[in-house]
């Protein structure tokens, strides 16, 4: 365990140090309590030595003390599980929090670099399982630590060669333990592998069944797949079956201990040092006395767990987070004004992607980006929006270097419109406000009809009110795009970054979006990522994007007559085949 | 639950020893009181050290054969719950492949995923955990209650009470807790939805400045964890207390009732130490058994669900063994042709009637959602049309042999599906036997030749999970080769190359065109350029065939032909 972790942990704990501190005191008192009532009862037994001689009051005065005991020990308990309750959750709930808070401070590089299931599953899984092993710690490695040295003590008050027996034999459980576990982890992992395996090849023979089908390869998938399951039954039936001798293993040791016990105590009450109630307690202690130390293996391992994943969870706190904006960010007056002053960027320092790249975008022009799929066109936009700063070059922003400008507010002089579309889960009303949480409900349905959303809204069961979920899985992609422009519609920058739609939306609809864009994009700087043929040409300038890079720049019939990349594209797109 | 009885059958042996095995292990510890009890009564008071130490070997023993017991059970029951697991997996998967793509869509992928992974997986579990304790628990539970009777039963019946009020406490305390753990799994569900929102929409959240209201929404449901959390943790804390209370009043009672029995010469003090032992037992299986209980409750929910799957059978059937016809020079014909995927669901296709000639060219356009692939999935029956017939080489398609369909029938699907290996034996798929001069001919049709030639292993060039080390482009590509190598007389693209860029879509069109012999090719797009120079179009719109016939004609009688081609092209020559 590094340190650091740890004291990191402490300090997610100090917060609540009085909960700990209550839990700790709690922990001492349930297991005092649990200790003592073996004594009890061995006192108890030694005021009945045989017919006519029992001692009631004895015993009547012993119940009476077990039962306080007990009710004492009871409520410790309640109010320790109480306790550990309330700080594991606590701290994971502000572990959450700081993951959330982190993910929305993080830069776009870290977010694009690692996918998202993967930072989910630190949210979740790892703040899981910290919290299992914090839970444990709290509520298995006090009261066991506090039991063990009780049960030492106790027994070697008792008798001091049955506690050295004990205290000698019962590490054998705890070796016997890791010995077995140590060898079932070897084939655990061969199961995990073989197992990794098995799912991968259901997925695609299941994912792709219709190919299967289609060339009537059923029975040769199914050859291949019982080659596998075969082979994971193999490592399945190892892993569970060295994995169980564990229990049993330990229970023989504990027996074995349990028997040296009667043996020593036994003898030893023959030869009268100590009496029958002593052994009787004697024998609680040691069936009880192995507990502690399995629990503690397990929650050392727990533990462990808990630490590597608080490790996980730390690490992405620790990511640098964006740069911050300027104390004194500049603010010029909006106007639309974009100048790209030879600017190099590259997401892999090895792989130069956009290198010298200048251009200037006067108020209201349109700026279209033309390439074949995946050519990087995004890349811009990344950069346009300052969702990545440049590597060398600067941006111009209505006459200010970008990068002096506060993001907020350099953000909000774009309306943005991505094929992507995504939208918040709520209702429609508040993905239209999205961009202004504030705006009024003529402002709202004002800005639908002018994206052409109206009518498709109106036409929900519950209009405005419906509630979006699952990123509108309901809606077509059609309606997610109109819903988009409609957001962008409410706020209307000075600025707009707008991606065709592709192949995916019928052609109706796709009317309705390019009748929408061209009403936004009337007097305003648009930057459009370009499908068709009329944007391109009335462009007042065509970027023509390969591999990332800008290949060619200039208008329309320019383009055409330098007879490069564009001319190809224009050809083979419109020309017969 | 029935087919878990087919697997109990065969591993009959194996699920009679094991439960058999873990019970005797049980005895051993039940018994381990008695000896106490013996040593105590009869060896301590008379100073008998022979008894002493007769006992003390008879628990040595005794341990010893507990954990040859314990082992040879834990062997049976994990060969027989693997051994059905290994079996149910065969046997759903088989399963899965006979069932027809309708149901199939109607179950979904993921789910059947699911069902062959983790849901085996905790029947797995569940079977191996009920094999080992599920006899073994109660078994100790009443074996401590008789043996207390045999001792004594009047202090028999202390032993009665606690355990029926242990009982009543455990498996209460379960009761209302699993429905509060499952809400806490709804919360957590939530927590997950609103990571993946904020990550998903990382861009517009920060393009609209709204980072402050998402982190707010965050922390509600963040908050409703929470606190979920803390109350179920609060009535779960209960069980320990309470349980431990029980006990000791148990105790309590015994050695109270027990000092008066003793007094009055029925009882010797060993007994009473048996009984006390006896009741410490029984909490201890309790618990096992709750845990138990929960665990066979999610194995028993996996089980009823993987016997869904294998309950569902295909609503398709092959019965007939035509396997082509050669006089016939009619390659596809539809008659009246409807599909309506679901009973509840609008027709996703209606009335369609054409008729292809062999070698043609036809191309499928319409918008999303159109039918367009729906008509073309019903050529090689992955559907069966819901009224009306379809013929293929003029015979009634149910009449096809299933094999000999899709000998004759290619399709590369819209999702490009590769699998691991290799390019060669990705390609292989479409013929076991091809030679390499034939896979090089189909790639060098799909325009995949030039970008394989440079990979540095050719053909043997390994193929991740999924084609995931290829670019789209490249998959697409590889689909279509594979289709190519096979024999097949009809080949459909089902808008298979939409990652292709114009250039290559292009010079795709015109190798299949080249290609020698008379196939007949589908091809769905959305795009006009694609397919404008097919023998003959067919325009689908809301599942209803609107136009079919050449380009020009299409142009001048069809409405919705003109209206895509317009939004395509025309527009912007006129503008």
């Amino acid at each position: 365990m590094k340190k650091p972790t740890v004291r990191r942990i402490l300090e997610l704990i100090s917060p609540y140090r009085l909960l700990a501190a209550a839990s700790i005191f709690c922990a001492l008192i349930s297991s005092a309590a649990q200790l003592a009532i073996p004594i009890l009862c061995g006192y108890a037994i030694d005021a009945m030595i045989g017919e006519g001689q029992v001692f009631t009051g004895t015993v009547l005065r012993m119940a009476v003390i077990i039962a306080a005991v007990t009710a004492a020990a009871a409520v410790a308990q309640q109010v320790l599980a109480v306790c550990n309750n309330k700080l594991t959750y606590r701290i994971c709930r502000d572990m959450r929090e700081s993951v959330s808070g982190k993910i929305h401070r993080l830069p776009l590089s870290y977010l694009d670099g690692h996918q998202s299931g993967d930072l989910v599953s630190r949210m979740v899984a790892d703040v899981d399982t910290f919290a299992d092993g914090l839970l444990m710690g709290f509520t298995q490695l006090f009261t066991g630590v506090i039991s063990i040295l009780g049960t030492i003590i106790i027994m070697l008050w008792l008798n001091g060669l049955i506690a050295l027996a004990v205290v000698l034999l019962t590490p054998l459980s705890i070796f016997t333990a890791r010995f077995i576990a140590t060898r079932a982890h070897k084939y655990f992992v061969e199961q995990a592998d073989v197992r990794g395996e098995e799912t991968a090849l259901v997925n695609e023979a299941i994912g792709g069944q219709r190919v299967v089908r289609a060339f009537g390869h059923e029975e040769r998938t199914l050859e291949e797949f019982d080659k596998v399951n075969e082979e994971l039954g193999k490592a399945s039936l190892k892993a569970t079956f060295f994995s169980s001798l564990t229990n049993p293993s330990t229970r023989m040791v504990n027996n074995i201990v349990y028997a040296a016990v009667i043996l020593i105590g036994a003898l030893s009450a023959v030869s009268g040092s100590i009496t029958v109630g002593q052994l009787s307690s004697l024998l609680s202690y040691a069936s009880q006395y192995a507990k502690p130390f399995n629990e503690i293996s397990g929650v050392v391992t727990e533990l462990q767990n808990a630490v590597a994943c608080a490790e996980r969870i730390f690490e992405l706190l620790d990511q640098k987070e964006e740069t911050p904006d300027r104390a004194d960010p500049v603010s010029p007056a909006p106007e639309g004004r974009v100048e790209l002053h030879d600017v190099y960027f590259s997401y892999d320092k090895e792989r130069p992607l956009i290198e010298h790249l200048s251009l200037k975008a006067q108020p209201g022009q349109r700026i279209a980006i033309v390439g074949p799929t995946g050519c990087g066109k995004t890349t811009l936009i990344n950069l346009l929006m300052r969702f990545y700063d440049p590597d060398r070059g600067e941006i111009f922003v209505d006459g200010a270097d970008s990068r002096d400008m506060a993001r907020h507010d350099l953000r909000g002089r774009y309306g943005m419109v991505l094929q992507d579309t995504w939208l918040c889960t709520g209702t429609i009303r508040e993905n239209i406000a999205y961009g202004k949480p504030d705006a009024s409900e003529e402002e709202i349905v004002a800005a639908a009809k002018a994206a052409h959303a109206h009518s498709f809204i109106r036409r929900l069961p519950e209009g405005y009110d419906t509630v979006i979920r699952e990123n509108g899985a309901d809606l077509s992609a059609g309606q997610r795009q109109l819903l988009c422009i409609a957001r962008v519609m409410l706020c209307l920058p000075p600025m707009l970054i707008l991606d065709e739609a592709t192949s995916s939306i019928d052609t109706r609809t796709e009317a309705r979006i390019q009748a929408a864009f061209a009403r936004m994009m009337e007097g305003r700087t648009s930057f459009i990522v370009a499908h068709r043929l009329s944007t391109i040409r009335e462009a007042d300038l065509i970027l023509v994007m390969k591999d990332g890079k800008i290949v060619e720049q200039g208008r329309h019939q320019e383009l055409l007559e330098n007879g490069g990349l564009y001319a190809t594209l224009y050809n083979s797109q419109f020309a017969p085949a | 639950m029935r087919y878990l009885l087919e697997y109990f059958k065969k591993y009959k042996l194996e699920s009679i020893l094991a439960p058999l095995f873990k019970m005797l292990e049980a005895t051993f510890d039940l018994l381990v009181p008695i000896v106490v009890a013996h040593v105590i009564d009869h060896g301590i008071p008379d100073g008998n050290t022979r008894i002493i130490v007769i006992d003390f070997i008879l628990l040595l023993a005794m341990a010893l054969l507990g954990l040859g017991c314990s082992f040879t059970a834990q062997y049976f029951a994990a060969k027989a719950a693997i051994g059905t697991a290994t079996g149910l997996r065969h046997q759903l998967l088989a399963h899965i492949g006979t069932l027809d793509f309708s149901t199939m869509d109607a179950i979904g992928t993921s789910t059947l995923v699911t069902r062959m992974t983790s849901d085996i997986n905790q029947v797995q579990n569940g079977l191996n955990m009920f094999l080992r304790l599920f006899l073994r628990s109660p078994f100790i539970v009443f074996g401590a209650m008789i043996m207390a009777f045999t001792i004594d039963s009047r202090l028999a019946l202390i032993f009665v009470v606690a355990i029926v009020v242990l009982f009543a406490i455990v498996f209460g305390i379960m009761a209302i807790t699993s429905p509060m753990y499952k809400r806490v799994q709804r919360n957590l569900d939530g927590v997950t939805g609103q990571t993946l929102e904020n990550l998903n929409g990382v861009r517009v959240i920060r393009a609209f400045g709204r980072e402050g209201d998402q982190q707010r929404q965050f922390s509600e449901i963040n908050g409703r964890l929470l606190f979920s959390q803390l109350k179920v943790g609060r009535v779960a804390a209960l069980m320990n207390p309470f349980t431990y209370v029980v006990v000791n009043m148990g105790i309590i009672a015994i050695l109270w009732m027990g000092s008066r029995r003793v007094d009055g010469g029925v009882l010797l003090s060993g007994d009473i130490v048996a009984l006390v032992n006896y009741i410490s037992q029984i909490l201890v299986e309790l618990v096992k058994l709750a845990n138990l209980v929960v665990l066979l409750g999610r194995a028993i929910a996996s089980m009823g669900r993987v016997g869904q799957v294998l309950d569902t059978r295909s609503a398709m059937e092959f019965s007939g063994n035509t396997s082509g016809d050669d006089s016939s020079s009619e390659a596809v014909r539809f008659d009246h042709v409807g599909l309506r995927y679901s009973s509840s669901g609008d027709e996703a296709l209606s009335d369609i009637s054409f008729r292809v000639e062999r070698g043609q060219t036809i191309g499928v356009i319409g918008g999303t959602g159109s039918g367009k692939s729906s008509l073309v999935n019903l050529i090689p029956r992955f559907y069966d049309a819901t009224s009306g017939r379809v013929y293929l080489m003029g015979r009634p398609i149910g009449e096809w042999d299933p094999a000999a369909l899709r000998d004759n029938v290619a399709v590369v699907p819209q999702k490009a599906q590769l699998f691991t290996g290799t390019i060669r034996s990705n390609l292989l798929w479409g013929d076991e036997s091809a030679d390499d001069e034939r896979l090089w001919s189909a790639l060098e049709t799909a325009q995949a030749a030039d970008f394989v030639r440079q990979k540095p292993e050719g053909l043997d060039e390994p193929v991740s999970q999924g084609g995931r080390n290829l670019s789209g482009g490249q998959k697409q590509r590889l689909t279509i080769a594979r289709a190519l190598v096979s024999h097949a007389k009809i080949l459909i693209l089902d808008d298979s190359s939409s990652a292709l860029d114009y250039a290559t879509d292009a010079a795709l069109r015109r190798a299949l065109k080249e290609l020698p012999g008379d196939l007949t090719v589908f091809i769905v797009s959305q795009r006009t350029s694609s397919i404008q120079h097919a023998d003959m179009i067919l325009v689908l719109d809301d599942g209803k065939l609107v136009g079919a016939g050449g380009h020009q004609e299409l142009l001048e009688t069809c409405p919705v032909y003109k209206e895509i081609y317009d939004s395509q092209f025309k527009k912007e020559v006129s503008a």
